[in-house]
């Protein structure tokens, strides 16, 4: 068994609206020195067997073909044992 | 025999209601529900995908929805050139199903937008288009968070190459310009259609802009072209 943990990001040449009006709210709150807030999804999930290299293939798949639209967002994720 | 439109239910759809209404006691055509777990299209000639929050619009508009198995059968019939119409969160539907490209990103001003606007016919010989004979824009309402339309360059390149912008957000006398856009979209786009020019996808809700009661009707013309095409 395996604990993922999946990050999607939005690709740079992306216009981000919500990270845009957070980051008024940085502010406002007397925050001058934020730039560039971007806003993204943390996803996570067990994968139910013993091999690592299926564990990576059916997270990819997962990742690409569902959590993020390729077209717009980038993923990446680690994997980790758990006992 | 009259022409049958197939109207998609997924959870969450709350258009499907009007679209039947407009298509069966305005447009007088036959119509049925198809649940998103069926993938039987019931000899539909047209499916409409409705408007709505499918799935809650969780992880994506429209990413989820796009997995139920009716989907299946839709991108089937369109590849086999049936006609398939996304009315807003079924345009986001089409475009995660890669039925037509791009994506779809929050409101430029991160606002729920709910309002009448001008839509310009860009191309007038699409099946959906080729009935507005009228020269001046469209009135038709909008109403979502998600229509920022976006696509890369190239993908712009061939949108504009193939002739496949059907609908942009104008003013009254049609210009295109950042006052009349109502999201943020790149180009004022509010609908394209495939290169077959088979499926369609836009924003705005032409099925509640038929009855005339409502005070518009402009939305209409739309379906008298799809019907004009099937004859």
């Amino acid at each position: 068994m395996f604990k993922a943990k999946v990050i999607i990001k939005r690709r740079p040449s992306i216009l981000d609206p919500q990270g845009v009006a957070v980051e008024k709210g940085a502010f406002h709150l007397g925050l001058t020195n934020i730039k560039d807030t971007r806003i993204g999804k943390f996803i996570e999930f067990t994968v139910d067997t013993s091999d690592k290299i299926a564990a990576e293939k059916e997270v990819t798949e997962y990742c690409s073909k569902l959590l993020a639209n390729p077209i717009m967002e980038d993923f990446e994720f680690t994997l980790e044992s758990m006992k | 025999m009259k022409p049958k439109f197939g109207v998609v239910v997924f959870p969450g759809s709350n258009c499907d209601h009007d679209a039947y209404y407009a298509l069966k006691k305005i447009m007088n055509v036959d119509v049925s529900f198809l649940w998103h777990k069926e993938n039987d299209l019931q000899n539909s000639n047209v499916i409409i995908l409705p408007g709505g929050f499918s799935y809650g619009d969780y992880l994506r508009c429209g990413a989820i929805a796009r997995f139920s198995p009716i989907m299946n059968s839709i991108i089937n019939f369109a590849n086999n050139g049936g006609y398939v119409v996304g009315i807003c969160n079924g345009f986001q539907v089409l475009l995660e199903a890669g039925l037509l490209p791009g994506v779809m990103i929050k409101n430029e001003s991160l606002k729920f937008v709910c309002k009448d606007v001008y839509l310009s016919v860009e191309n007038r010989n699409s099946i959906f288009t080729s009935s507005i004979t009228r020269e001046r824009p469209i009135k038709i309402p909008i109403a979502h968070g998600e229509g920022n339309y976006f696509a890369d360059d190239e993908t712009l390149k061939e949108l504009l190459d193939n002739d496949q912008i059907a609908f942009k957000y104008s003013s009254l006398d049609g210009k295109t310009d950042d006052e009349s856009n109502p999201n943020g979209s790149t180009m004022n786009i509010a609908g394209i259609v495939n290169k077959k020019g088979n499926v369609l996808g836009l924003m705005p809700h032409p099925e509640r802009a038929c009855d005339p009661i409502l005070g518009r009707s402009d939305g209409k013309m739309f379906f008298d072209s799809i019907l004009n095409n099937l004859n």
